[in-house]
């Protein structure tokens, strides 16, 4: 009874005005803080180029004759960034349609129960740290295409990616393409997957009541329904192979040429393998240099990035 | 059967050949018997093994390839005759789309099986507790790689974790407007950085206020926090939504203020999926190389101190024992194996706990 | 005595639903003159709009809530009974973009005064909700003291415990879970679980406690215990009950709010206000007679 007593006037209290209406203290705190650190979030993406900018101006501003190899710092970092694309470039051709596949047997052909942890399994290959795909690369992938380089070479020579002479050790931009494909499968496959288990089912009811088969389902439903986030997986998996380090480092011999050939033992050097073996042993205005070449990798992945996000929205836009 | 209902009550009920608008068969699912696509398989591959015994030269990989090879036409051709072309296809496309997927499988049952093979030289108890300290050839370990490892690490996600999930209760419970929009994009474009250009940052950042040329344990964990953050950001974000509104709106009626909502009964909600996705992030970081070969450097005896002297995390420790093996090269890249053994082993390990905490105590949450 | 009351319902129900003219309350001597062990507070609803946004939802709701009695507001779906309900705790104004015009005072205090907290409003006016929603990380007892732990600090084990029990009691749940109140509030049975949610609210006396539908997630049984709950609770609270039971409304509530959209797109409205009795069996407006006859809704 006292307790009740207490809170009628108390409230009466409080209801007649006497504490005044500011915001109560601690949720000015907790609110505060919160903000705080979203800004903290984007302070952070901002001072990574706002950081890669200071220190790459030395380098911008140098004399051509100090920077490394002594070429002006453009000619320096455009065969690496054709490096970096080319590699790229092959991950991505070998690596979409093997993810696609996948990402239909695991949504439409394998038994429903086998279904979760075929996905579990391929996901695990996202989570494999880079290094080790690297060992695997020289000391397993590399010696083991070598006969397919060898064949590549001396049957389909003509075309000016497997012009000879192939490399005796593996080490060569088709062996890091392929890892790297390995590599951003799990992304391309699990953005596609995500799509096509959620593919309309009247649509795809309609088709096989129609009297289609299941590949004429897929390819009438199935596919288009998930065509742009085939597209921004893609895109998203091009990002990944595109900054990726350690894996290439190892298993590519550089010689920083700039060149289609994809099984020879000379090689394009991407930006990312260029910093990672010259960096520890850099210093002064070549530390500049490198930071310059990260600073142009880091814009080449935000613009793919935002590309693949921005298509993902728009998807999202329409089937809303 | 073409009586009327009233002569049959009966037929209208009674079935009728549909009429196919496509043409071919009717019966989409074909005439052969279900267990027709993993005969041609097995039986193709029987064939390869025949094939390669007789040439000499047997390799798994070789022998797999050479079973689709076969296996394709087959299927399609004997399918072909049987069912029609339609149906010909179709079988066609699902061994075609199951050879993709075991293809895509190869490097990874490749990849555990050789670094389990040549990581298990190594993995023994020296490894674990023997720093490379004077080792120039066999023998040594990797204690200050795995203490390197736990540090870096883990003052990494000492940074990235608070701020992370503040900020997904931002994104979730507070966020307004143009820095709600802004912050959620961004996050998804933050995702993609390249771990190196985060190691640059880090080294960067810190050229700026202490000169060139420093390498600390600290400067390694301000790249992995930048690595880090929005991955707990994203996974954080999922998992306050997923937590249902009437245990807000109940604490609400209560009469709590709403720091006392989010704080007291949200984040406990929660805590399950989000130490789940925590431990994800950490997972992602643990066996970053790229970052802290910029950052941290290479060292060879046990330094537990982030604010002073260079240090190494197992990443690092394989790649520089492949690089440099030393005087006994084998013995250098059976040290690397090892290494790259146990980073497997960690980076399974957590990922597998993760997921079992979410199911074992998630529980709150459905 | 829920059996007999149930029997009482199957055998009335069916009889009553189309002809509510003799709505049979089950506690007469408790209904007329009930007695009161507290005197609870009055609402005062005058010329109160609700918006969402640019939607208006509600219009022009002129009323009063009665002290230790029950008020039941009925109308068909979507005609802004419960968006009413939320405005009388505060509880519309977390949606984003609601709004409240007008004035709504407990007790001749207004309680969206620009000086006063909502958080304290909403600690004198507590609320049920339709599904049980009990904290899933705590115990019984912890989700029954939730609205004192949340709220204030550092009260004494032996007074959490004494206010534990009688909101337990004052729910009609105790003696079920006096021997497990370590055991998770998701333990119990979906009638237990609304007894136990109504039990946190009265744990922190308020003067009011709003009901949203809160039997529309039980099964019949389940329901006629919170129907004897809430004549027993009316003893100490003013009860606002939403419901779209018609029947349920006539057994349990004194008082009876009618609302209505005057057409799709419209706000809704309070229609007509009286004693339950009247409202039933010879409301004022043919709007109302269509309704409680069930020709619509």
């Amino acid at each position: 009874m006292e307790a009740h007593t207490e809170t009628t006037r108390q409230a009466g209290r409080l209801l007649a005005g006497a504490t005044g209406g500011r915001r109560r203290r601690g949720d000015q705190i907790f609110s505060n803080a919160t903000v705080i650190a979203a800004v903290t979030v984007l302070a952070i993406l901002a001072g990574v180029a706002v950081f890669l900018i200071i220190k790459s101006v030395p380098a911008i501003t140098a004399n051509p004759a100090e920077l490394p190899q002594g070429k002006t710092l453009i000619d320096y970092i455009a065969p690496l960034a054709f490096g970096t694309v080319l590699a790229a470039a092959v991950a991505v051709v070998v690596a979409v349609p093997l993810a696609v596949a996948v990402a239909l047997f695991i949504s439409h052909i394998a038994p429903r129960r086998l279904a979760l942890t075929l996905a579990y399994v391929v996901d695990l290959l996202a989570a494999i740290p880079s290094i080790v795909y690297g060992l695997w690369g020289i000391f397993v992938l590399g010696p083991a295409m070598v006969p397919i380089l060898d064949w590549l070479a001396a049957h389909l020579g003509f075309i000016p990616f497997f012009a000879g002479p192939a490399s005796v050790t593996g080490r060569t931009m088709l062996t890091a393409g392929i890892v790297l494909a390995v590599m951003i499968l799990p992304i391309i496959s699990a953005v596609a997957r995500e799509v096509f288990s959620q593919a309309p089912r009247n649509l795809e009811e309609g088709a096989l009541a129609l009297g289609a088969t299941r590949w004429e389902m897929i390819r009438m439903v199935v596919l288009p329904f998930g065509r742009s986030a085939v597209v921004s997986g893609s895109m998203l998996g091009l990002g990944r192979a595109l900054g990726e380090t350690m894996a290439v480092t190892i298993i590519l011999s550089v010689s920083g040429i700039v060149s289609f050939n994809l099984i020879s033992e000379q090689n394009p050097t991407p930006i990312a393998a260029n910093i990672a073996l010259n960096f520890p042993e850099s210093s002064g205005v070549q530390v500049n240099a490198l930071i310059a070449s990260g600073l142009v990798l880091f814009g080449i992945t935000l613009v793919v990035n935002m590309i693949a996000r921005l298509i993902i929205s728009r998807a999202n836009k329409d089937t809303e | 059967m073409n009586r009327t209902p009233d002569e049959n009550p009966a037929a209208a009920f009674d079935p009728v050949e549909p009429i196919s608008p496509i043409g071919g068969p009717t019966v989409a699912s074909g005439t052969l018997p279900r267990w027709f696509l993993p005969a041609v398989v097995a039986g193709s591959a029987l064939v390869a093994v025949a094939i390669l015994l007789a040439a000499g030269s047997f390799t798994i990989v070789v022998l797999l390839l050479l079973t689709a090879v076969i296996a394709l036409p087959t299927a399609y051709i004997w399918s072909r005759i049987a069912e029609g072309r339609r149906q010909a296809m179709d079988r066609l496309a699902t061994l075609a789309i199951g050879t993709a997927f075991g293809l895509a499988l190869v490097p990874l049952v490749s990849l555990l099986y050789e670094v389990i093979k040549r990581g298990v030289a190594r993995f023994d108890g020296s490894f674990f507790t023997e720093s490379s300290r004077g080792v120039i050839g066999a023998g040594g370990g990797a204690e200050h790689a795995i203490v390197g490892t736990l540090v870096i690490t883990g003052l990494a996600t000492l940074i990235a974790v608070p701020i992370g999930i503040m900020a997904a209760i931002y994104l979730n419970e507070y966020g307004t407007g143009r820095l709600r929009k802004a912050l959620t994009f961004f996050v998804d474009v933050m995702t993609g950085i390249p771990s190196i250009v985060a190691g640059l940052f880090a080294y960067a950042l810190f050229a700026v206020f202490l000169g060139p040329g420093i390498r600390l344990g600290i400067i390694g964990s301000v790249a992995l926090t930048v690595l880090m953050i929005p991955i707990v950001i994203r996974s954080a974000e999922e998992i306050l939504k997923i937590v249902p509104d009437d245990l807000r709106e109940a604490a609400y009626a209560l009469g709590t203020p709403k720091w006392k909502v989010v704080a007291r009964i949200v984040l406990p909600t929660a805590l399950a999926g989000l130490v789940t996705g925590v431990m994800l992030a950490v997972a992602r970081v643990i066996g970053e190389t790229a970052p802290l070969l910029v950052t941290t450097g290479v060292i060879d005896s046990v330094n537990t101190d982030p604010l002073s002297g260079r240090m190494q995390n197992l990443a690092v420790y394989a790649y520089t024992e492949y690089k440099d093996p030393g005087v006994n090269v084998q013995a250098g890249y059976d040290k690397a194996w090892a290494a790259a053994l146990t980073l497997l082993v960690l980076v399974m390990g957590l990922s597998l706990f993760a997921r079992w905490v979410y199911r074992r105590f998630g529980t709150d949450l459905r | 005595m829920a059996e007999t009351a149930a029997e009482e319902q199957m055998q009335d129900g069916s009889r009553r639903r189309f002809a509510p003219t003799q709505p049979a309350p089950r506690h007469d001597v408790e209904r007329r003159g009930a007695r009161v062990e507290r005197v609870a507070k009055r609402f005062k609803v005058t010329d109160v709009n609700l918006f969402y946004g640019d939607f208006h939802a509600v219009k022009d709701v002129t009323m009063t809530v009665e002290p230790n009695q029950v008020t039941a507001l009925i109308g068909s779906s979507g005609c802004g009974k419960t968006t009413m309900l939320r405005a009388l705790n505060r509880m519309h104004e977390l949606t984003p973009g609601a709004r409240v015009k007008g004035e709504i005072a407990l007790d001749e205090h207004d309680i969206y005064a620009p000086d006063v907290d909502p958080v304290e409003v909403r600690r004198l006016v507590g609320m049920v909700f339709q599904a049980p929603n009990p904290f899933p990380t705590m115990s019984i007892y912890e989700n029954v003291a939730a609205g004192l732990t949340l709220n204030q600090r550092g009260i004494p084990r032996s007074q959490k415990d004494e206010i534990v029990e009688r909101s337990l009691r004052g729910a009609h749940l105790w003696e079920e879970v006096k021997d497990r109140l370590d055991r998770r509030g998701s333990s119990l049975s979906g009638g237990q679980q609304q007894r136990l949610c109504i039990a946190r609210a009265i744990a922190v006396e308020p003067e009011v406690l709003l009901m949203d539908e809160p039997c529309s997630a039980l099964d019949p049984i389940a329901t006629l215990a919170i129907e004897d709950l809430i004549e027993d609770l009316k003893r100490r609270y003013t009860i606002v009950i939403v419901t779209h039971n018609m029947q349920q409304a006539a057994r349990v509530s004194d008082t009876t709010a009618f609302f209505n959209l005057e057409a799709t797109g419209k706000p809704g409205h309070l229609v007509e206000m009286g004693p339950t009795e009247k409202i039933f069996t010879t409301p004022g407006k043919k709007e109302t007679e269509d309704y409680v006859s069930g020709r619509f809704g």
